[in-house]
Parts: C-alpha cells; structure tokens; sequence
C-alpha cells in the first residue's frame, strides 16, 4: 500500500511502530495516545489506518461485509500478496464461505459440547494446583499457564502425544505472521519448516484419535457440513488458535492477580468469582491486542473518508480500556467490574469460536488455585514475551501462600 | 433467525376472504397464474410481507394435499401495531400479497394419541393437525377455548366434521379449559400440541410437568416478528441465588437488568450467538431470541440467553 491510497490528509497520524518492542512490551501509553489522537488515525510507517477507540473497534468489527477478512487478517493483503500458509477457513474468510466453516465448527465446539469437557478437564487441574502449591514458588507461565493447556486440549482435539512441543511454536509463528515482516517474525520462520509439517500431519483424520475434536470436524466433513478437502484446514485453526491463547490469557490473569493482591484475596474468598476474573483479566490485559480488517469499499468512518482496499489495524487491547466506552476505572484490574462487551475475542461473525473452551480452561485452573491459595505475589521480575500480535509473559515468578 | 435458505419468496393473490368469527378473517392466497405451491405440513407457518419493515407470520390452516391454495386466518388485534390492522383493511380478495415460507417450527410428530389444546385463534395450525391425526387413524381430542363461541373460527366445521372428538369450550360459557382433566394423566403414547396465548401455554406446560420430556409442544398463536417480543410490557425476573427481583422493561435486555442490580453475569457477543450468558431457568416461558440454541433446547425452557431472550410470562425465576 502507498499513499496515494491513504485516506485524507486531514487523517491525524502517529509515527510510532506498534510492532516496535516498546510499545509490544508496554502498550497502554501509546494506546491512550493513540485513542485521544482521533476515532481513526494513520500509521504512516506501514501505510495502514487505526482504531483505537471501543466504540470504533466494536462497530468495524461486527461489520464484516465492509471490513472483510478475506484479505487476511494480518498487514499483508491476500489479494496483493501471497500468505504464508493457505488461508484459515474461519479467520480469514468472510461470509457465505465463512458460514459453513464456522458452523461446522461451533457444531463440534458449542457451549454444551465444552460443557462435557468439564469432568475431562478438572482433574488436572486440580493435580497440577496441588504441586504447584506444595512447591510454594513455581513460573505461573512455564510450570503453569504453558502446561495445563497443553495437555487437556491437545487431548479434547485427540492429538498424538509426540509433537506437541510444535505447539507454542506454530502459535507463535501464526500470530508473528499477522504482523510486519519484522525480527520477531523472522526468528519464528526460522524454525517453521518441521513445525508446520507437523501440524499439517497432526490434521490428518488418521492421526486424530477418534471422539476427540478432531475426529468430530472430520465427521461434519462426512455429513457434508464442509468438504473432506477443507477438513485439515478446520483441524489447523484448532491448532493456531487454541493453544497460545489460552497460554497467555491464563498467564496474564495471573500476571494481573499477583500484582493486586487485594483482588486474590477476594476470589479466594469466593472462588465462584474465578470465570469472572478471567473475564476482566481478558479486558485488562487481552492476550490478543490487533487484527487486521480491509476496507471492501469506500467507506466513512467517524468522519473519515476510508479507501476501498485499504487496511484497518484493529487494537482489540486499547478499546478493551477506553474510559469512553468503560469509564473512569478502565485501566484498573476490579474481578467485580463488569467485563461483558470486551472484544478481546473479537466480536460479530468472526468473535472467537472457541471461547467457551478457553472459559472452562481459565475457570478451572483459577478455582483450583483460589480454593488452596490465601495469597500469591512476584516472586521476581516478570520477563515479557513478545509477539506481533500477542501480549504476554515468558515468565512469571511467584511465590504463594497455602490455605 | 432460525429461517432456511431454501424457502420461497412468493407473490400471490387473495381469491377469497372470509369472515370465519367475530374479528377473524380467513384469506385464500393462490399462484396468480395457478401454479403449485410449496408443499407444507401441519404447523407450518407464512411470513406475509406486509411491508418491507412489517413482516407478520400466520400458520396455514388449510389442507397440506391441496397445492394449489393456502389459507391463513388472521384476528384483527385491538392493539396491533400494525400487522393484523393492515391485513383486515387492505387485504381483499384480488389483493396481491408477498409471503415467504412455509416455515415448521411446530411439526406433528407421530404418535398413537394426541392431546389437541386451542385457545382463541391459535386453532389455525391445529386445525390441519387434527384433520392430519384422524388420516393417520390415530386417537385424539380436542379442547377448544375462546372467550365466546362467535369468536371462535371454525368451531362449527370442527364440531360437523368431527363430533365428539372435539369440545368446544367458550369461556362465557364453561369458564377456562378444565386443563386438569385432559392432562391429568400422563401417557407415554400421547403427544401434547398446544397453541394459544400466552397464559395458556404456561398453564399447559405446568399441568405436563410430569409428563413424559418431549411429550408437550407448543406454539404461541400470532406469533410477532422477530423484532417484536412475544410481550410488549415489563416483565420481573426472580434470581434465585441472589434473593434479587429486577423488573425488565420492554427497552432493557435481561442481561441489562440483571446487571443493574449488581449482580454480576457473564457476557459477551450480546447478540444471541456464543453462549456466554447461557443461563438455567428455574421457572416460566421463556421468549427465545438466540441464535444459538437448538429448537429442541429451546422448547425445553430451561436455559436462556439473556443477553437477548425475554419472558413471554409475567415471571421468570433464574438460577442466578
């Protein structure tokens, strides 16, 4: 994209890389910045518009007809440039196409198909809250927030146990990919190869063990729900999506609960609450900050005149604390706030489809901890993990205090 | 919502209208060049277009073997917002007339018995049930309500055709449907359909609460489009875990009542489609406005999302 498919000159503009490490590691400043600077604003480095603002962010996303994500979800334009790997069905698609993919999908993953993960799912939990809280001191990423999900999703999708090590990798390569072609990029190419052939493998009907999520998308390919040929696609978003995710919306909920110590004490004196700090933890910290949508059309946006064809950078983590939209208290950590609305999975026809797991996973890994936990703090200075796309830790030193 | 994508968009032409009772009418609608309708069954209903932003839907009440006309019977409502009001003024016979459909969200499932149940003008989709039971050889009755007997469409073609198997049962003259008796006895061979308004259904579905699961279906006659509820007043909301009564107005959502009153609930598409608000119902009819439950969970009324769903009640008890 070049200039002359900008919008306005008018357009405020800011110069500042939101791919850059300083703004991955700690963005709210410029967030702040950027959602005062105006409801759309330039970013000039990389020849796209941004929106910062809940309001804008809510509406360009439940617009999908307008901003499609069939030209991909990421900086690059599919109907430019060629993608990294054959498009996601689901991500990168708009509707009809998108309607059978997606439905397939929420078919195998609805709330009441993850609500029978639950007995599946606990017992871990609650082995894994049990030695970490007899060690006293654990990594609430590396001993934790990287283990549970791990395990207990790899096995509801009915992966082989080798090779899940490939996991966190292609994660992390998928997300990097929706940015700039940038260092953090690179260095997740640079292992890509074996990784990505094990994934492709491991969405083959003959590695997928049968009942498990997997094995059911490939059934919804027999009943016609979707072709035979799309069915590893449906398996990968599983894969992509399911894993770093929850990773780090796990590690930041803990992140945020062990720097408010006054917010642990009150789901440990309540742990029903856990689904609800989970919630806020999402809003206060999104473990997925941006995505990409490309205008369709010539449009108009508060004002602003938008191109056809050009691309929008969505900062899902900046509206989740507009005070326009969340008040006052939007940048504070509360598990009794009212969370609901938050975008951090998105919102309209493309919000997250497997958000009740990542519900579950977090409900059940933060009941366990409230129930065995009186307090938890930093057991030393948190190391961020960056990533074009995700805000997260790579680790977590805590120390806790048993029941 | 819940709508195929293989349902017709129709033009069709009023060949004869009816007065069947006071304030019903009934419209033939036929192919202007008379060609064959879609095929249909029992419980199915129309969607007439009667303007691009005034959609209402009527249940066929005329003979699914008979392709090359529907009928719909249509009460002129006292305080229609529109839909009844217009079919009444506007429509007459050589009137043109898009509908859409036909939808089933009411199918007759077979079985050995039935227990019919029509209150007011909710006869219309029961009347091709009935006549589909007695082709079918099976038992049935049929309990017919209304507030009087000039109100009540079709009673003398039902009570010619026939006889004993159905009671006609005009308020004025037998007060409410004795609901005790017909349901009394809960029988694994005997389905229960039921349509009419909504005090009746609720008092239907809570004389089969020990019948069989699946033993009772129900519609509500006239059902509103989609953007109107089944109640256009306040409704209350128990909350059972919270010992909290929140009145719900016609321009609030449950989820922002509940909210209100500072209990805390999940959320999060706000439009009926992820489930996160999914909540279990304790007690009441529930106005199922999502686009994610199955007919079936729905039917069964004992979870809702509240982010869009209503009561079509006065009184909904949550388990929150």
């Amino acid at each position: 994209m070049n200039s002359d498919t900008m919008a306005d000159a008018k357009t405020p503009a800011l110069d500042d890389d939101p791919f850059g490490h300083d703004i991955l590691t700690d963005p709210y400043a410029f967030h702040a910045r950027l959602r005062d600077t105006g409801p759309v604003v330039g970013l000039p480095r990389y020849g796209v518009l941004a929106m910062g603002r809940y309001a804008e962010v809510h509406a360009s996303l439940q617009n999908w007809e307008t901003f499609v994500s069939s030209r991909g979800a990421g900086l690059s334009d599919f109907k430019k440039e060629k993608p990294w790997r054959a498009p996601s069905l689901l991500l990168e698609a708009d509707p009809p196409e998108h309607t059978a993919a997606r439905g397939a999908m929420a078919g195998v993953i609805s709330p009441r198909a993850v609500r029978e993960l639950r007995a599946a799912f606990r017992p871990f939990a609650e082995e894994l809250a049990d030695r970490l809280v007899a060690r006293g001191t654990f990594d609430a990423v590396t001993d934790l927030a990287e283990v549970y999900p791990l395990k207990v999703f790899p096995d509801a999708v009915g992966l082989p146990e080798r090779g899940r090590e490939n996991l966190l990798p292609y994660g992390a390569l998928a997300f990097n990919a929706f940015g700039p072609h940038n260092d953090l990029l690179e260095a997740a190419l640079a292992t890509a190869a074996p990784v990505q052939e094990w994934i492709m493998n491991s969405c083959r009907r003959e590695s997928l063990a049968p009942g498990g999520l997997g094995a059911r998308i490939w059934e919804a390919a027999d009943r016609g729900e979707i072709t035979h040929e799309q069915a590893p696609l449906l398996v990968r978003s599983l894969l992509s999506a399911g894993v770093d995710t929850t990773v780090y919306g796990i590690a930041n909920s803990l992140y945020a609960l062990a720097t408010h110590p006054e917010q642990w004490q009150r789901l440990h004196a309540e742990p029903p609450l856990a689904k609800f700090a989970f919630d806020e933890a999402l809003r206060f910290e999104s473990p997925v900050q941006t995505f990409f949508r490309t205008t369709s059309h010539d449009t108009e946006i508060a004002g602003v005149r938008i191109p056809e064809g050009t691309k929008v950078l969505l900062f899902l983590g900046s509206a989740n604390r507009d005070p326009r939209h969340w008040g006052e208290n939007a940048d504070s950590f509360d598990i009794t706030h009212q969370a609901g609305g938050h975008v951090a999975f998105g919102m309209g026809v493309h919000q997250c489809v497997g958000q009740p797991i990542a519900r579950l996973e977090a409900d059940l890994v933060l009941t366990a901890l409230a129930t065995r936990i009186r307090g938890i703090e930093l057991a030393g200075e948190p190391v961020p993990k960056l990533n074009n796309t995700l805000k997260g830790w790579a680790s977590i030193p805590v120390r806790v205090t048993p029941v | 919502m819940n709508g195929t994508y293989e349902e017709a968009e129709l033009d069709l032409v009023v060949t004869h209208r009816t007065a069947e009772a006071d304030g019903v009418i009934s419209l033939e609608l036929r192919d202007p060049k008379g060609a064959d309708l879609p095929a249909w069954t029992p419980g199915a209903h129309l969607d007439v277009v009667l303007a691009p932003d005034l959609v209402r839907q009527y249940s066929l009440c005329s003979d699914p073997a008979d392709r090359s006309v529907w009928r719909v019977a249509v009460l002129r409502e006292p305080d229609s917002r529109g839909g009844s009001r217009r079919v009444h003024d506007e429509l007459w016979e050589g009137s043109a007339v898009r509908v859409r459909g036909p939808r089933n969200h009411f199918t007759l499932a077979e079985a050995e018995r039935y227990v019919f149940i029509a209150g007011g003008i909710g006869i219309t989709p029961i009347m091709p049930m009935v006549a589909a039971a007695e082709a079918a050889g099976a038992e049935w009755t049929l309990a017919y309500g209304g507030r009087s007997r000039a109100t009540m469409a079709f009673s003398g073609h039902l009570a010619a055709t026939y006889g004993e198997r159905v009671a006609l049962r005009p308020q004025d003259e037998y007060g409410l449907l004795d609901l005790g008796t017909l349901l009394g006895t809960p029988d694994e061979s005997t389905l229960v359909y039921c349509c009419g308004p909504e005090p009746l259904l609720t008092a239907v579905d809570e004389h089969c609460a020990a019948w069989p699961a699946g033993a009772l279906h129900v519609e509500r006659f006239a059902p509103k489009g989609p953007d109107a509820p089944v109640l256009g007043e306040p409704f209350e909301v128990q909350l059972a875990q919270s010992g909290v009564t929140v009145t719900v107005p016609p321009q609030k959502t449950v989820l922002q009542a509940v909210e209100e009153a500072g209990v805390q609930v999940l959320s999060s598409c706000q439009e009926g489609t992820c489930g996160t608000c999914e909540t279990p119902v304790l007690a009441g009819t529930v106005d199922h406005r999502d686009s994610l439950l199955t007919t079936a969970e729905q039917a069964a009324m004992d979870t809702m999302l509240i982010c869009v769903s209503r009561a079509a009640c006065p009184r909904l008890v949550l388990d929150l």
